[in-house]
């Protein structure tokens, strides 16, 4: 009986604790969100109080000055479009190399795993030049060229450990039937590859759509601009101008908010089985 | 016989073929000539390079105290970095397995920053920093909220490590998590009856049982805050007075701000080579204190 009632009082505590550090992480969002509607002197001199009138003026100036509809456009041709491809290009490629054991293939899943060490940073100068070479720049599907590469080899890697536990006998029973190799693939393995498409659509999704220094390389036209590249453009020109720099935050981060809100669930799972492969 | 070879290269192609050209072109080849290039004065706008041999490596390693810098800030970074948030990881989700009423929102609302995008966060945080701080500093008198944030050498470093824990924690929080409800209970009943205390089952039962989870969380953690470029680019751009630019910046600036791509090929190599030993060394250790449960 005590020791029952100490540990309520233990897990009270700890309840409450975790609640006021749950606050305490959300207070970012709180200064955004009030700022983003106040008029420029009261966000100077109270930048902590709720906001004396409600000022929505400001988005509307920061939706124009950003042209926000382009921005989220681009953002979602890029990240929709290097998704499905990346998706089809790699279950493909994961599922040929498990069921075709060779040596080549052996070779290249481990210069695939070896490559996912290398950063970004490190090849990205000559990457500049080799995407001018093949005439990939300022052009958003010279864009996606470029997050097919560096999306391969880690969603390859998820393929392939997946693809390992899927049973042969149930392909062979599509092959009795007489499918070929294209009809088993698409007919019978890709519908079970389902779980991990989730994962890698949810990792890649939350790199590509947030991803800034590889489309401030490639994009320069202002018409092509992603989010975080129109976000910095805007912060270049209107330093400290937070009446409108807040809106302009508020309405980048609220695309991939609501995304996470809904699709949470998944992305909770993704991670997971993401790390678990990793 | 022959024709089964054929139709077998035929799906080779067919289905590993455009992952490995897209791979050819974008990694593997800008790979191979970055190599090339670092041994060379390339300026990236003339086209011509010629070889200058060590050159570059020479200067990086005997002149080049900016990269020194940028080297020194990334590790010290990097230790503080990949320690606190996969402290912070690690005590949220062993409050957050524990029966919460609401568990389910702190979990959501810890991971929600991760969503958001290094840059947009660093301007953000900018914000706050410069206004929200100092506005909180008035009003609570607290002289923790009154400190020059972005504006001194010290108190920038840590405010890049804050907003970098505050935005990777929650990732490696669902990490722990998932690893902390794969402890057999069994387990930890039988060191509760055992008379063990809490702090023992811990240290003995739970740590060595979540370790691969670990290995995941510090190779995620070293490799961001290696890797970090976006955060450090809006929040303080390098300053003040360059003591936070981190060696990715350091690299950026020589190529696309100084257009000294040879020089800047030959750090990049490096930071390659860096990043390498460093996360395969980290595997290899926490690897080893793995245990079966």
């Amino acid at each position: 009986m005590d020791i029952k009632k100490q540990y309520r009082v233990g897990t009270i505590v700890t309840e409450i604790i975790m609640i006021l550090l749950g606050i305490l992480f959300l207070v970012p969002f709180y200064f955004l969100f009030v700022n983003s509607v106040k008029t420029f002197g009261d966000l100077l001199t109270s930048a902590a109080s709720l906001p004396k009138t409600i000022e929505w003026g400001n988005y509307a100036r920061a939706f124009d000055i950003t042209n926000f509809p382009t921005a989220l456009g681009n953002s979602l041709l890029i990240t929709v479009g290097s998704n499905v491809l990346l998706v089809i290009i790699c279950a493909m490629a994961a599922y040929y190399m498990v069921r075709n054991n060779s040596r080549f293939n052996r070779l290249l899943y481990v210069i695939f795993v070896a490559a996912m060490v290398v950063p970004f940073q490190s090849i990205m100068i000559p990457l500049v030049k080799v995407t001018s070479k093949l005439g990939l720049m300022d052009s958003i599907p010279g864009l996606i060229i470029c997050y097919l590469g560096f999306g391969v080899p880690m969603s390859v890697f998820l393929f392939h450990g997946f693809v390992k536990s899927i049973p042969l006998e149930i392909e062979e029973a599509a092959t009795v039937d007489g499918s070929n190799v294209y009809g088993v693939f698409y007919r019978v393995v890709f519908p079970l590859l389902k779980p991990m498409l989730v994962t890698v659509f949810i990792l890649n999704t939350l790199w590509i759509w947030n991803d800034y220094l590889l489309p401030s390389l490639i994009l320069q036209s202002d018409h092509l601009s992603t989010i975080p590249i129109a976000t910095f453009a805007f912060f270049g020109q209107y330093t400290k101008q937070w009446d409108l720099a807040l809106p302009a935050l508020v309405m980048g981060v609220l695309p991939i908010i609501i995304f996470f809100l809904f699709m949470q669930r998944y992305i909770i799972e993704g991670i997971t089985a993401g790390a678990v492969k990793g | 016989m022959n024709r089964k070879k054929t139709s077998r290269l035929t799906n080779q192609i067919v289905f590993v073929g455009p992952a490995i050209l897209f791979f050819i072109l974008i990694i593997a080849i800008p790979f191979v000539l970055g190599l090339y290039y670092s041994f060379t004065n390339w300026d990236g706008v003339s086209g011509k390079a010629a070889g200058v041999g060590f050159d570059n490596y020479k200067q990086i390693f005997m002149e080049d105290s900016s990269f020194r810098d940028s080297f020194w800030f990334t590790a010290r970074f990097t230790v503080l970095g990949v320690v606190i948030t996969n402290v912070a990881g690690f005590f949220l989700a062993y409050f957050l397995t524990k029966p919460l009423k609401t568990r389910n929102l702190l979990r959501t609302i810890f991971f929600m920053p991760n969503v958001i995008g290094g840059l947009l966060l660093g301007f953000i945080w900018q914000f706050i920093f410069v206004k929200g701080f100092s506005a909180l500093g008035s009003s609570t008198g607290i002289s923790f909220f009154n400190l020059p944030w972005l504006g001194t050498e010290n108190t920038a470093f840590w405010a890049i490590v804050i907003v970098f824990v505050w935005q990777t924690a929650g990732y490696l929080m669902v990490i722990y998590i998932s690893s902390l409800n794969n402890v057999p209970k069994d387990i930890l009943e039988a060191a509760e009856i055992d008379g063990a205390s809490r702090m023992q089952v811990l240290r003995s039962i739970i740590i060595p049982l979540i370790m691969p989870a670990a290995t995941v969380c510090l190779f995620l953690a070293i490799s961001w805050s290696f890797k970090m470029f976006d955060l450090n680019l809006s929040l303080t751009k390098g300053g003040p007075f360059g003591s936070t630019e981190s060696v990715a910046m350091n690299i950026y600036n020589e190529a696309f701000s100084k257009n000294r791509y040879g020089l800047g090929t030959a750090k990049a190599i490096i930071f390659f080579v860096i990043v390498a030993i460093v996360t395969s060394l980290q595997v290899k250790f926490t690897k080893s204190k793995e245990v079966e449960a």
